[in-house]
């Protein structure tokens, strides 16, 4: 027991990597702030765009939906991490993870805001049109507050993959948590750091789940 | 032979000082009651006095607190005692169907034949399709539940419970969810199970049904029974004051 | 402009390289489908047995069931990798690429499957548990034929969303050598100095998921319940 507590969570490694390991949780902190807001601004555009209801539009949204969800996250960064300085566009490992974020979590954010949209029933539409609000006075007082209360579970769902995805930066070498464990666990040949890292995330996360565990069983159990 | 026909016959369901709490409330409150072969027992009471737990209560998907339940000679409050086995002798038919929404009607009745009793599918169909033409649904076996009415849905519980060879059929509200207008199918098909000789437990409000079909009526209050009798007793000249009260409103209630 | 478009072809869509290279992206493919089946294969059968075992409210067990589906629904996936790869050969317990890419995704899959099932085996009414009991069958036998397959059916939507997301993560083997198609790719595109390796995986990809999320979009449209 002693043995494998000394392997897989040596207290003197730890505090020896816990400022590097302290740095990449600010970069991964610093991530979330970035690619949440992101994701989620893309999502109220394309739910905005897709309210619109033209329909060759509302196909190239389906395509461009279903196109990220068949999409790993992963390529694509890499294509755009990687792939554009063949063309002449460098992009900082900060830049390429951003755009990256900004078309998966968009597509997936959209999904969702577009079900909350549909579920508001169309005379909620029709009372605040009535009464003189514009189409996007409407959408923004009326409709969007009741469609994101209607997915609230699935916003939180998906703002914990998010999160969770941000791991993935790692492979552009951009120092978040994971990443500098990984280079921690190399400079000290000992899975400490990693293990550190894995509970920081559980730590971080787990409140998350919970809350959702909630939220799913209300919401099947309502049906 | 006929000294036989001289002793009365033995009991099918017997209830024994039958006890029931939900945490402080007395639900059952001592329950004697014996139903004979052959019998309908009609059982009516206001709103929460424990006539739905008393049918649970016979073949324990709700367990009794204390008491004795005998079914067909055997005390099933016994330790030991095959539950799955008692259960195939007490048919029972709910208020909200309850029918399987994956399953045909034919799956729906014939389910358990295969998976409890065992038999091969033909077997099971064979029984399946017979219990499923008593109730007048012959055509409709391939049916799934969402595409049959309230009234047919009933009638395919019913056919369920029949399946199985019950020697007895419990009916807790069997039409209080149906439309009016499709209540006289499912009473129409116990109408004739009765006269099959089927035994039966009713809890229901519909009195007319009563008043043609049940050998007696049973009057419960506060998870006890106040009074019971014949229905031309119960209904036209009751000795409580508390039946006569809920009987003349159940009266009024139904036009 | 014009030598800018001949740059993006020259770069992405270089024929040339692309037919030099495409022998090993097919490898990736293989290895990328051959993972993902066994991934959806034993996190499915995991997931449900969990459900299935959960139903019967045994204390302990419940406990070890939901902190299971905790941990691994918190953690990163590439996280779990990560350990499993590089953590466990100090136990003496060496993975290979492949082994700890299945096992970790696996797990990840089973934690989510359990959860969506066992919130639909909550979703069905108790009336049904009640008729089917009253006939006589058992509780094994009441979960299994008549409850189990209601719980699944109301939850399609949210498993397939679950299936595709946990099965693209096979990418995420490449951060350990597995070499599926990310990693074919990538060590293509920089051997090749040039991108078109990078297209060619994406392809492969497009390939492989979109056909999935198709089905599923039919699935979820197939399968909407209802009661
Ligand atoms: N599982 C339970 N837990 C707690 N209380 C219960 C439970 N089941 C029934 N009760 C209570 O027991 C009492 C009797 O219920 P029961 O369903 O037997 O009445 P009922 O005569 O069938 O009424 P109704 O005519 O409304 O169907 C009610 O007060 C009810 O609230
Ligand atoms: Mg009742």
């Amino acid at each position: 027991m002693a043995e494998i507590l000394d392997t897989f969570f040596n207290i003197e490694i730890l505090l020896r990597v816990l400022p590097f390991i302290l740095e990449g949780l600010g970069m991964t902190l610093l991530l979330c702030a970035i690619t949440v807001p992101i994701g989620l601004a893309g999502g109220l555009a394309v739910a905005w765009v897709w309210s619109l209801k033209k329909r060759y539009v509302n196909w190239a949204l389906v395509v461009y939906v279903d196109f990220f969800r068949a999409f790993p996250p992963l390529v694509l960064l890499i294509f755009v991490y990687f792939g554009l300085p063949f063309v002449g566009v460098d992009l900082s490992p900060f830049a390429a993870v951003a755009i990256a974020f900004l078309l998966n979590a968009s597509s997936y954010y959209g999904e969702i805001f577009r079900a909350g949209i549909e579920s508001v029933p169309h005379g909620q539409w029709e009372a605040a049109r009535a009464s003189g609000l514009s189409r996007f006075q409407t959408m923004r007082y009326v409709v969007l507050p009741q469609a994101t209360r209607n997915v609230l579970p699935d916003l939180i769902g998906n703002t914990l993959e998010v999160v969770k995805l941000t791991t993935i930066a790692s492979v552009v070498a951009l120092g978040e948590l994971l990443h500098a464990a990984r280079l921690a666990q190399s400079l000290v040949y000992n899975p400490t750091p990693i293990v550190a890292a894995a509970l920081i995330y559980l730590a971080l996360l787990w409140p998350a789940v919970r809350l959702l565990r909630h939220f799913e069983h209300r919401h099947l159990v309502a049906r | 032979m006929t000294s036989a026909e001289a002793v009365p016959p033995a009991p099918i369901l017997e209830l024994v000082a039958l006890h029931k709490n939900f945490g402080p409330l007395k639900v059952l409150d001592g329950i004697d009651l014996a139903v004979r072969p052959r019998e309908l027992v009609f059982v009516i009471g206001p709103s929460g006095s424990g006539k739905s737990t008393l049918l649970r209560c016979c073949n324990r998907l709700e367990e009794p607190d204390s008491g004795a339940v005998i079914v067909d000679g055997a005390d099933i409050m016994r330790p030991g005692t095959d539950l799955n086995a008692v259960r195939q002798k007490i048919g029972m038919v709910f208020q909200s169907f309850n029918l399987y929404p994956h399953m045909t009607a034919l799956g729906n009745v014939t389910l358990a034949l295969r998976k409890v009793q065992g038999l091969a599918r033909d077997a099971a169909e064979a029984r399946g399709r017979a219990a499923l033409a008593q109730v007048g649904l012959a055509d409709k076996e391939n049916s799934y539940p969402n595409a049959l009415s309230g009234g047919q849905q009933q009638r395919v519980g019913i056919a369920r419970a029949l399946a199985l060879g019950p020697k007895i059929v419990l009916f807790d509200e069997p039409t209080s969810a149906l439309d009016p207008e499709l209540v006289g199918s499912v009473l129409a098909v116990m109408r004739e199970l009765k006269a099959a000789g089927m035994t039966m437990v009713v809890v229901s409000h519909e009195l007319a049904f009563a008043r043609a079909a049940a050998d007696r009526v049973v009057f419960m209050e506060g998870g006890r029974i106040v009074e019971q009798g014949s229905p031309e007793a119960i209904f036209g000249n009751p000795r409580e004051a508390r039946t006569r009260a809920f009987v003349s409103r159940l009266s009024q209630g139904h036009g | 402009m014009d030598n800018g478009l001949e740059r993006l072809v020259f770069a992405f869509f270089n024929a040339e390289i692309a037919a030099a290279w495409a022998p090993k992206i097919l490898e990736g493919m293989w290895v990328t489908i051959l993972v993902s089946l066994a991934v959806v294969a034993t996190g499915l059968a995991l997931g449900l047995a969990l459900a299935a075992l959960r139903a019967y409210r045994i204390g302990p067990v419940d406990v070890a069931i939901v902190a299971f589906v905790d941990i691994l629904r918190a953690l990163p996936p590439l996280v779990v990798i990560i350990i499993l790869f590089f953590a466990f050969p100090y136990l003496d317990l060496p993975m290979s690429a492949f082994t700890a890419t299945w096992l970790s995704l696996s797990l990840v899959l089973a934690a989510f499957a359990e959860e969506i099932w066992w919130a639909g085996i909550l979703a069905v009414p108790r009336g049904q548990w009640e008729a089917a009991r009253s006939t006589g069958l058992g509780f094994g036998a009441t979960l299994g034929y008549v409850v189990l397959p209601q719980a699944v059916r109301m939850t399609v939507p949210p498993l397939v969303n679950r299936v595709i997301a946990v099965t693209k993560g096979t990418a995420l083997g490449s951060v350990v050598a597995l070499s599926e198609i990310v990693s074919q790719a990538s060590s293509a595109a920089s051997l090749a100095g040039n991108p078109t390796p990078l297209t060619l995986g994406a392809a492969a990809y497009l390939a492989i998921f979109v056909p999935v999320v198709v089905l599923g979009r039919w699935l979820e449209t197939r399968f909407a319940w209802k009661r």
